[in-house]
């Protein structure tokens, strides 16, 4: 079995976003999609504390402490992109404008429950930013994630046990196992690294998985 | 004449007294009103309930505030961060309370209180341990929280321009909450780079009208592409 790395994964989530979408990369590892963003799509990067048409990092000597994105990290902005305040830019993702977030998680139940901002362990301090926001508000929400943790546990669930993020609010899960499409309360297999058997993937994941290739 | 220029940093937040609510400007350091805040720590106030993003990043804004020992609570959408050491100490060491609302929560709710309106029900944390206690609603099948607006005596933003009228314009994203936090303070004070003369604003492009602004200040260490470090 091939599981695809990181890069992979960016790569083929990047595949999925089609011309003219609005989209908010999460911050980590959903930020990676934006360098393999099809060249010949015209693609709008949402960043929330108030930036749309996103472009790359800046070269070294041209960053801007006025200009970041929501990692807090020196972009750019493309041609014929704007600035706004913080209440326009959380209308945009509530208001049902944002095309596709893509987020981190650390578990996505079956029913689409997400669980990415805190793991409630005691002692640790809590900060959510905008993903409760973000995903509730996107049109359609997508995860990327490794889908086993360190110690081997499958982060696709049946119910999530860490602290929620959203209610249901999870339509595609990209792993480095494959991708799942979530509906009717079930986790539908669309695609599978090669090498690996479906029948195989259930009994690590330890859900009923629909095959839906 | 109205003149809302003050003629030092010092004179802008001379009215702040121990106790006060104060929104601070700033996603990060982007738009992190640095020269006021420094202004506040001047000034011998304490037990400051402050409402912004973040709970200081590094040494400056509100982490210098936080590390003064001014604040007793801080009203927050993102307080860890990997140079939130500040807050980190002072949460650990239980000094300051904490009041977390996710980010969008967060704008709506100043949004809320700038606007006059009582609350707003917002998808944001509906089933989360968020909205625990708090009233909900079902409105055409979707389901809300009911969040109370967030109102301050103070709010302290950063903006590039202004004139003797309040009228502001922002740089790039640091105009984040600025323009929000103007509307919900009984008294804001903004930063600017620059006071230029009355009609030098682009009528067509002022973010922030001058009736949200009560004190407009100067502050020379600040230059275009790049704020104070």
């Amino acid at each position: 079995m091939t599981r695809l790395d990181r890069t992979a994964m960016a790569c083929r989530v990047a595949q999925d976003i089609p011309e003219g979408a609005y989209v908010n990369l999460g911050i980590g590892l959903p930020t990676r999609v934006a360098d393999f963003l099809p060249a010949d799509r015209e693609i709008f990067l949402h960043s929330e504390n108030g930036l749309l048409g996103m472009g790359p990092s800046p070269a070294p000597g041209e960053e801007d402490s006025d200009l970041i994105n929501a990692g807090k990290q020196p972009v750019t902005l493309l041609t014929g992109g704007c600035f706004f305040h913080h209440a326009d830019s959380f209308a945009m993702m509530r208001g049902g404008h944002i095309d596709i977030c893509v987020l981190g998680a650390f578990q996505v139940a079956r029913n689409g429950d997400l669980a990415n901002w805190h793991t409630g362990e005691a002692g640790a301090i809590p900060a959510v930013g905008g993903a409760m926001d973000l995903a509730v508000g996107a049109r359609q929400t997508f995860v990327m994630m490794e889908l086993f943790t360190r110690s081997g546990e499958s982060k696709l669930v049946d119910r999530c046990s860490y602290p929620l993020t959203g209610l249901a609010c999870v339509s595609r899960v990209y792993t480095d196992h494959g991708v799942f499409e979530l509906h009717d309360d079930a986790a539908h297999v669309t695609e599978l690294v090669s090498g690996l058997s479906l029948q195989e993937l259930r009994a690590r994941v330890g859900l009923e998985l629909v095959d839906a290739r | 004449m109205i003149n809302k220029e003050c003629s030092s940093i010092d004179e802008a937040v001379g009215t702040i007294g121990s106790g006060a609510s104060i929104m601070i400007g700033g996603f990060g350091t982007a738009g992190m009103p640095d020269d006021l805040v420094d202004g506040l720590i001047r000034r011998d106030v304490t037990n400051l309930t402050i409402i912004s993003n973040n709970a200081g990043n590094g040494e400056t804004g509100v982490a210098a505030l936080i590390k003064a020992g001014r604040v007793s609570k801080i009203i927050c959408s993102f307080p860890r961060q990997a140079d939130s050491h500040h807050f980190d100490s002072a949460w650990r060491a239980g000094t300051i309370e904490l009041e977390l609302v996710p980010q969008g929560n967060l704008a709506a709710r100043i949004d809320a209180a700038g606007s006059g309106l009582g609350g707003i029900f917002t998808p944001t944390g509906f089933g989360t341990s968020l909205a625990e206690g708090k009233e909900v609603r079902r409105i055409d099948g979707k389901d809300y929280v009911l969040e109370m607006p967030i109102r301050a005596d103070f709010a302290l933003i950063k903006a590039y321009r202004g004139d003797r009228w309040g009228n502001l314009v922002y740089r790039k994203t640091a105009r984040n909450f600025g323009p929000i936090m103007a509307m919900a303070a009984c008294c804001t004070i903004a930063q600017v780079e620059e006071v230029v003369p009355l009609g030098v604003l682009d009528p067509e492009n002022v973010v922030t009208p001058g009736i949200f602004v009560n004190r407009v200040v100067t502050t020379g260490s600040m230059q275009a592409g790049g704020a104070p470090q």
